[in-house]
This record gives structure tokens, sequence and C-alpha cells, in this order.
């Protein structure tokens, strides 16, 4: 129990200290797993704006995508094949891909990340590691 | 022990204080640290605030209470692409009761059947039987369990008493392991 409680304790006790100047938007991803290779901008994807328009069970039961940022290996041969993005990304549902730099969007050499999340606070490289 | 349980209590609260930190809750896209402001792609984009900010309102992550909004018709996000008949609600409540000196939490299937199918949780992340999941609040932080959508898109981990919500029953008795 206590050495339990203290990794929880240790752990809380960074959280309050992360909140940097500037911050996107609360579940805003960045997928980067091949775009600053090929020297297109990293892709953000917003939770917030979709979620008005689908529940979550739209894109993660009926469409696959797993809960894993970076972890659906899109690519735009997928997309243009109508998987993932392209799903709706296709001119009927939404927006087709012609409109590049509406996904790829970020800064260049941003990684694959979940902005905000707990799990990219807790492991921060800037700041000291929970004690095990 | 019992210095360690008040330290919980210390940081229930300062958790709770970060939470409503900051001035406008919502960053426009240029200076939000992940857009490139030199990008054609912004001056397209939505604004955050614009969108978020006509529903009701929450004090952490999107700064959005999406289960007000929802319920309330605010807004109508479609379950699927198709027309296809609507999914279906569970409403059972459980309380989980393993949770050191805080109150217990409640976890409500209608709040979460609401947004999403029984498969997406059944049986990849909980077991369909109360008490079999072994759930506790370090594997929680690592992004397990809730904390698969808590802490990365549904409101997150600093809104301690959301989940740690259940304070009439007296807590002291009720420690014991599932
Ligand atoms: C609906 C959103 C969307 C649109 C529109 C879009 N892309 Fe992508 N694109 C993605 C995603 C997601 C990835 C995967 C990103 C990664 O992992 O780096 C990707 C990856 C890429 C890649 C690297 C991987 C590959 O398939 O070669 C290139 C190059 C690329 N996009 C170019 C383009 C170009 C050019 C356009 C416009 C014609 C475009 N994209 C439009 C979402 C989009
Ligand atoms: C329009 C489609 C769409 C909707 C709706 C949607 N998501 Fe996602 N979700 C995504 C995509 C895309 C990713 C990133 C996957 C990738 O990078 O390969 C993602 C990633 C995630 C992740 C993984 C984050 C991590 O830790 O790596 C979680 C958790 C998540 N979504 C939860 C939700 C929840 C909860 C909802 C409903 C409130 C929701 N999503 C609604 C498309 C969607
Ligand atoms: C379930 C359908 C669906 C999926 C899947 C989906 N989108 Fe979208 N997306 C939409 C709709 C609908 C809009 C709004 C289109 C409009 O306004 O005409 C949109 C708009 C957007 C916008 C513009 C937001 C703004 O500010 O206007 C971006 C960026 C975007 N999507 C990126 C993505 C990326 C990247 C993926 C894949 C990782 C993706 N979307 C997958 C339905 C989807
Ligand atoms: C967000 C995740 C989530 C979703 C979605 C979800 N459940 Fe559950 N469910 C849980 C959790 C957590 C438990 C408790 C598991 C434990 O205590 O080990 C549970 C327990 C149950 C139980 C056991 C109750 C008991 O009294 O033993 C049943 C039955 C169940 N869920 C059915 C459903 C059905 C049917 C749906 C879809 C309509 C659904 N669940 C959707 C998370 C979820
Ligand atoms: C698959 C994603 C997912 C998982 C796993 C999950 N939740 Fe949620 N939860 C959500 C979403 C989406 C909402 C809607 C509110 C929001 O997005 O902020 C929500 C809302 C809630 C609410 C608010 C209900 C209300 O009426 O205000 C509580 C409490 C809650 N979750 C507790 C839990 C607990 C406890 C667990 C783990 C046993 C859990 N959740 C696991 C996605 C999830
Ligand atoms: C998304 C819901 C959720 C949120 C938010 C949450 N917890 Fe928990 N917490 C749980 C669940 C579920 C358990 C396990 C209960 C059980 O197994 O009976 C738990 C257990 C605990 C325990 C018991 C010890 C342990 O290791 O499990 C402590 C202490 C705790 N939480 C502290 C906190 C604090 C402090 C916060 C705020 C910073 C917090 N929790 C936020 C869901 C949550």
């Amino acid at each position: 129990m206590s050495a339990r409680s203290l990794r929880i304790v240790g752990a809380l006790l960074l959280l309050p200290g992360f909140a940097g100047p500037a911050t996107a938007e609360y579940g805003d991803v960045v997928i980067n797993n091949y775009s600053d290779a090929a020297g297109m901008r990293p892709v953000i994807f917003p939770h917030w704006f979709h979620r008005v328009r689908f529940r979550c069970a739209a894109c993660h039961a009926d469409l696959g995508f797993k809960f894993k940022a970076g972890g659906n290996e899109i690519n735009m041969m997928k997309i243009i094949d109508g998987e993932y993005c392209g799903a709706c990304h296709n001119g009927e549902i939404a927006w087709s891909v012609e409109n590049c730099d509406m996904c790829h969007s970020a800064k260049p050499g941003t990684p694959t990340q979940v902005h905000e999340s707990t799990v990219q606070k807790l492991l921060a490289p800037a700041k000291p590691k929970p004690r095990q | 022990m019992a210095r360690l349980q008040r330290r919980f209590v210390f940081v229930a609260l300062l958790c709770a204080a970060c939470s409503v930190r900051g001035a406008g809750p919502w960053q426009d896209l240029a200076d939000d640290g992940l857009h490139d402001p030199a990008g054609p792609g912004i001056g397209v984009l939505q604004q955050p605030g614009e969108a978020l900010s006509v529903l009701p309102q929450d004090g952490a992550g999107n700064h959005v209470h999406w289960v007000k909004a929802l319920r309330d018709g605010f807004i109508t996000p479609r379950h699927a692409l198709a027309d296809e008949p609507p999914p279906a609600i569970d409403t059972t409540e459980i309380i989980m009761r393993d949770t050191s000196t805080l109150p217990f939490v409640r976890f409500p299937h209608r709040a979460h059947t609401e947004w999403l199918d029984c498969t997406i949780c059944h049986d990849r992340l909980f077991e369909r039987k109360v008490g079999t999941t072994p759930i506790n609040m370090g594997a929680i932080l690592q992004g397990k369990y809730c904390g698969v959508c808590h802490g990365a898109v549904a409101f997150p981990l600093t809104e301690c008493n959301r989940c740690h919500s259940v304070r009439d029953v007296p807590v002291a008795k009720a420690a014991a392991p599932p």
C-alpha cells in the first residue's frame, strides 16, 4: 500500500507544474510518423472539433481507429482509398484530400503526441521523473 | 500512514486548484504552440473559442461539459457514418470502493454509452463483471483503464472529484479489497 501510494503522490505532485504558457486544445493529436520525413508539416487531428459532430464510437468502433496517437499507421494511400480520415474526408461527408494544409498544419518537427495528456505531462523530459 | 493520507487530501486540493488556473481558456491556433503560424491552414481552420464558448462550460480539459452539451441538445454528434439505429444505452452505475481515503468512485454507464459502444470497453479494457478488473490509480495515471480516455480526450485526471464523487458512505469501513 505505501509504496503504491508514494508512487501516486509522486506522480500527482508533478501534475500542477506543467502548464506551459501556450497550450493547444486538450485532446489535439499530432501525427508524425512519416510527415516530417516526407517534407510535409505534421498532421493535427482536433478531437474537440470532431466530437461536436461525431460520437467516439463512429471513429473508434466503426472505423477502427485504435486508441494510440500514431498507432494506426495512417498514410495518404489509405486515406485516398477511403480508410481512416478518408472515410469522411472524401468530398461527401467532409471536404476531400486536396486540402493538404488543413490537416498538415503543425510546426515542422513536432513529434507524435496527444497534446496536454496526463501521460505526456508525466513524461515531460524537462521535469524530474516521479520516484519509483 | 496517517501522514500519507493527509498528503492525498492535500494533493487532491492542489489539483482542484490547478484545474481552474488560467484566464482565457481557449488559445488561438496561431499561438497554441502546435500549429505552424506560417502555415496556410491558419486562417481557414476554426478557432476553438469560436466553437466551444457557446457550449456548457466546465473547469478543465476543453472547458466544455461534454455530458451536458450532449444531453441538453447543444450538440447532436452522429454515432455512425450511415443512418443506423441508435446505440445501446446502459444505465447501470458501479461504485468502486478501493479508494484509500478519497470518496468512492462512481462509474456511470449512461454517460459513457451515450458516446461509446460497449465493444470499445468490453472486454478489452474492462471485464463485464463488477470488481474483476484490477483498476487502480497508479495504472490510471499511466494511461490504462479509465486513464485511456480521461487524461487524453475525456475530462482530465486532475478532476479527482468527478470520479471520486460518492461521499455519503462511511469511507473507513469500505477500504476492504474487492
Ligand atoms: C484529412 C487529412 C489529410 C489531408 C487532407 C491530407 N493528408 Fe497527408 N496525411 C494525413 C495523415 C493523418 C498522415 C499520416 C501522418 C504521419 O504519420 O506522419 C498523412 C501523411 C502524408 C504523407 C506522408 C506519408 C505518405 O503517405 O507518403 C505525405 C507525403 C502527405 N500526407 C501528403 C499530403 C498531400 C500532398 C496532401 C494534399 C494533396 C495531403 N497529404 C492531404 C492526413 C491528411
Ligand atoms: C472523427 C474521428 C474521431 C472521433 C469522433 C473521436 N476520435 Fe479519438 N482518435 C481519433 C484519431 C484519428 C486518433 C489518433 C489516432 C492515430 O494517431 O493513429 C484518436 C486517438 C484517440 C485516443 C488515443 C490518445 C493516446 O493516448 O494516444 C483516445 C484515448 C481517444 N482518441 C479517445 C476518444 C474519445 C473518448 C472520443 C469521444 C469523446 C473520441 N476519441 C472521438 C479519431 C477520433
Ligand atoms: C467520421 C468522419 C471523419 C473522420 C474519420 C475524420 N474527419 Fe476530419 N472532419 C470531419 C468533418 C465532418 C469535418 C467538417 C467538415 C466541414 O466543415 O465541411 C472535419 C474537419 C476536419 C478538419 C478541419 C477543422 C476546422 O478547423 O475546420 C481537420 C483539420 C480534420 N477534419 C482532420 C482530420 C484528420 C487528420 C483525420 C484523420 C486522422 C480526420 N479529420 C478524420 C469528419 C471526419
Ligand atoms: C467506458 C467504458 C465502458 C463502456 C462503454 C461500457 N462499459 Fe460496462 N463496465 C465498465 C466498467 C468499468 C465496469 C466495471 C468492471 C469492474 O468492476 O471490473 C463495467 C461492468 C459492466 C457489467 C457488469 C455489471 C455487474 O453488475 O456485474 C455489465 C453487464 C456491463 N458493464 C455491460 C455493458 C454494456 C451492455 C455496455 C454497452 C451498452 C457497456 N457495459 C458499456 C465500463 C464500460
Ligand atoms: C473509452 C473512453 C473512456 C473510458 C475508458 C472511461 N471513460 Fe469516463 N467518460 C468518457 C467520456 C467520453 C465521457 C464524457 C465526458 C467528457 O468527455 O469529458 C466520460 C465521462 C465520465 C464521467 C462524468 C459523468 C457525468 O455525468 O458527468 C465520469 C464520472 C467518468 N467518465 C468516470 C470514468 C471512470 C471511473 C472510468 C474507469 C472505470 C472511466 N470513466 C473510463 C470516456 C471514457
Ligand atoms: C477517471 C476517473 C478518476 C479520476 C479523475 C481520479 N481517479 Fe482516483 N481512482 C479511480 C478509480 C477507478 C480507482 C480504483 C477504485 C477501485 O478499484 O475500487 C481510483 C483509486 C484511487 C486511489 C486509491 C489507491 C489506488 O492506488 O487505487 C487514490 C488514492 C486515488 N484514486 C486518488 C486520486 C486523486 C488524488 C485524483 C485526482 C488527482 C484521482 N484519484 C482522480 C478513478 C479516478
